[in-house]
């Protein structure tokens, strides 16, 4: 990626809301064509970040540049070359799918044949064309999010930004919206997203940053990020209702690294199987044993001794 | 197509789906009130000679300005609270390269638009029951609309910043019915008791009622306070024009965070 054109460039930039700093001196760079992730807990400070980006949120302090253009004074042409999907739905309810993209289109200059050629494509596109002539508000949330992400592609914007695409989906809808994601992708498209989703991140981003606290912690590709700061595997180890922490002692060396959380304890190592079987050669017998790929979720726990996504 | 235009455009989809609903409250109440307390109210009023003209006549006009303002109030209050509220409509608008003021501009502009047929339509009934004394008539509606987005551009400043839903219904009582009661709709000013006549002044529909009065019963007929036209024009035009600013500065902070 290095050399390619930044199309989105930010140096220290910092949001406050009165006392509070929610984002708090971050430098980001995306290139042309890439799938760019915010990683981050709620609280984060992701979804100011791309409010700044999306150029609807002043920066309180440092640089943003978009598409070679200053935010603050080019906020219009910026937008016009970019689609926005925000957090909240903030379709019309009453009106149709159809009509909800048509107009939405028409904020763009774009004509009313042309507006309704491309809502046709769109409403096709993330396959909601049945669907086409029906009010918004009975459609299921899937449904909504993908009728919303259409009407973010209403102008054929250069930059898409997601924040957080699928929270609040289901298991099929999250899937089809990966999916159509990944198309706009490969048809070349710059996506910015944000999500709490290790799993999302891991599917859909070139590159990311893990955010915390308002500051970026790490930055790289899913899998870079993976290798840097976890192991190849993870054991997960269960021990009925007891407390854990009686245990880690007795797992001590194994593994490179232990974590214990509320209801497991997390044994990092090259090889799962060396290591679950070097438990049992302790005398320790755990109620569940589980040997995964390490993922992005362990990089978080790893870098902030927190999870991604709260247990429960 | 201009953004304003656009956005006028988008409220217009909306109002295709809803426009049986309001027909009831923006044009059938208003001829409710002039057929009854018209005719009936007026029998009395005539034949008591109080004043210089059919009671008819006086208040048709009253209620054509009033018209304006009954839209204005509902087109702004609800639908621009729930806009930053509910359907959040207002971000998503904010997320195009719409302005502010593009927004703004073009929801008024819808609401214009509406008063400007519920008036329209209101002159043609007011024309069998001799209501309508001059040509003039046809500016009518058009005050009516200037006296709509008198109150509508300040409301648009309040319900961008009101918290709960019991405000506006607050503004509604305390607000809107007054204003109806004391602007001349119904009766002259100059009945009121002496403290409350310069109130009157004050309010934007007093002077649409006269702008109204004046048009459609024409300039040299027996009404009003003998104010300039122009003066009421610029008095509702610093209405409009200041609550559109006023506006326009609270969108922009309720979208900039």
């Amino acid at each position: 990626m290095a050399g390619g054109e930044a199309l989105i460039r930010a140096r220290g930039l910092v949001k406050r809301f009165g006392e509070f700093t929610a984002v708090d001196g971050i430098d980001v760079d995306v290139q042309r064509g890439e799938a760019f992730g915010f990683l981050g807990p709620n609280g984060a400070g992701k979804s100011s970040t791309m409010r700044m980006i999306g150029c609807v949120s002043p920066p309180t302090g440092g640089e943003l540049t978009i598409l070679g253009m200053d935010p603050h004074r080019d906020g219009p042409a910026i937008r016009a070359r970019m689609g926005v999907c925000p957090q909240e739905d903030n379709l019309d309810l009453d009106l149709t799918a159809r009509e909800n993209l048509t107009t939405y289109a028409r904020y763009f200059g774009i004509s009313r044949a042309t507006a309704r050629r491309r809502a046709a494509e769109l409403l096709e596109f993330v396959q909601l064309a049945e669907r086409a002539g029906s009010r918004v508000e009975p459609l299921s949330g899937g449904m909504k999010r993908r009728l919303t992400i259409a009407r973010s592609l209403v102008n054929e914007p250069e930059i898409v930004l997601l924040d957080e695409p699928t929270t609040g989906l289901d298991p099929q809808a999250r899937h089809l919206v990966w999916e159509r994601l990944f198309r706009l992708k490969q048809q070349g498209t710059t996506l910015v997203l944000t999500t709490h989703y290790m799993d999302e991140a891991e599917q859909l981003c070139d590159r990311l940053v893990v955010m915390d606290g308002g500051r970026i912690v790490a930055e790289g590709s899913p899998r870079t990020l993976i290798e840097r700061y976890a192991t190849r595997e993870v054991v997960e180890l269960r021990f009925g209702g007891a407390g854990l922490e009686p245990f880690a002692g007795k797992l001590a060396g194994i593994g490179e690294r232990i974590e214990v959380l509320p209801d497991r304890i997390l044994l990092y190592a090259g090889s799962g199987d060396a290591a679950a079987a070097a438990v049992y050669a302790r005398g320790l017998s755990p109620s569940g044993v589980l040997v995964r790929r390490a993922s992005l979720e362990d990089v978080f726990l790893h870098l902030t001794g927190r999870q991604l996504v709260e247990a429960g | 197509m201009t953004r304003p235009g656009a956005v006028l455009e988008y409220h217009l989809a909306g109002y295709r789906r809803v426009w049986r609903g309001t027909v009831f409250s923006s044009f059938l109440m208003p001829v409710l009130f002039f057929l009854g307390m018209g005719l009936a109210v007026g029998e009395y009023v005539d034949r008591g000679g109080g004043l210089d003209l059919p009671y008819q006549q006086f208040i048709g006009s009253g209620l054509l300005a009033f018209t304006g303002v009954q839209i204005a109030m509902m087109e702004s209050s609800y639908s621009v609270m729930g806009g930053f509220k509910w359907q959040r409509i207002y971000y998503g608008m904010a997320a195009a390269p719409l302005r502010v003021g593009d927004m703004v501009a073009g929801q008024l502009g819808y609401i214009g638009l509406r008063i400007a047929i519920a008036a329209g339509a209101f002159l043609v009934v007011m024309v069998p029951f001799g209501a309508v004394g001059s040509g003039w008539a046809v500016l009518a509606p058009l005050v009516a609309v200037l006296v709509g987005l008198a109150v509508a551009a300040p409301m648009f400043a309040f319900a961008a910043t009101v918290q709960s839903v019991n405000m506006l219904a607050v503004l509604f009582r305390f607000a809107l019915l007054p204003m109806m009661l004391f602007s001349g709709v119904f009766f002259p000013v100059s009945q009121l008791p002496a403290g409350l006549e310069p109130v009157a002044y004050a309010l934007p529909l007093w002077h649409g009622v006269e702008l109204c009065r004046t048009a459609v019963l024409g300039p040299d007929a027996p009404i009003g306070s003998g104010w300039p036209v122009p003066a009421h024009l610029g008095y509702l035009g610093l209405w409009a024009a200041g609550g559109f600013l006023l506006a326009v500065a609270r969108f922009r902070n309720r979208l900039a965070v």
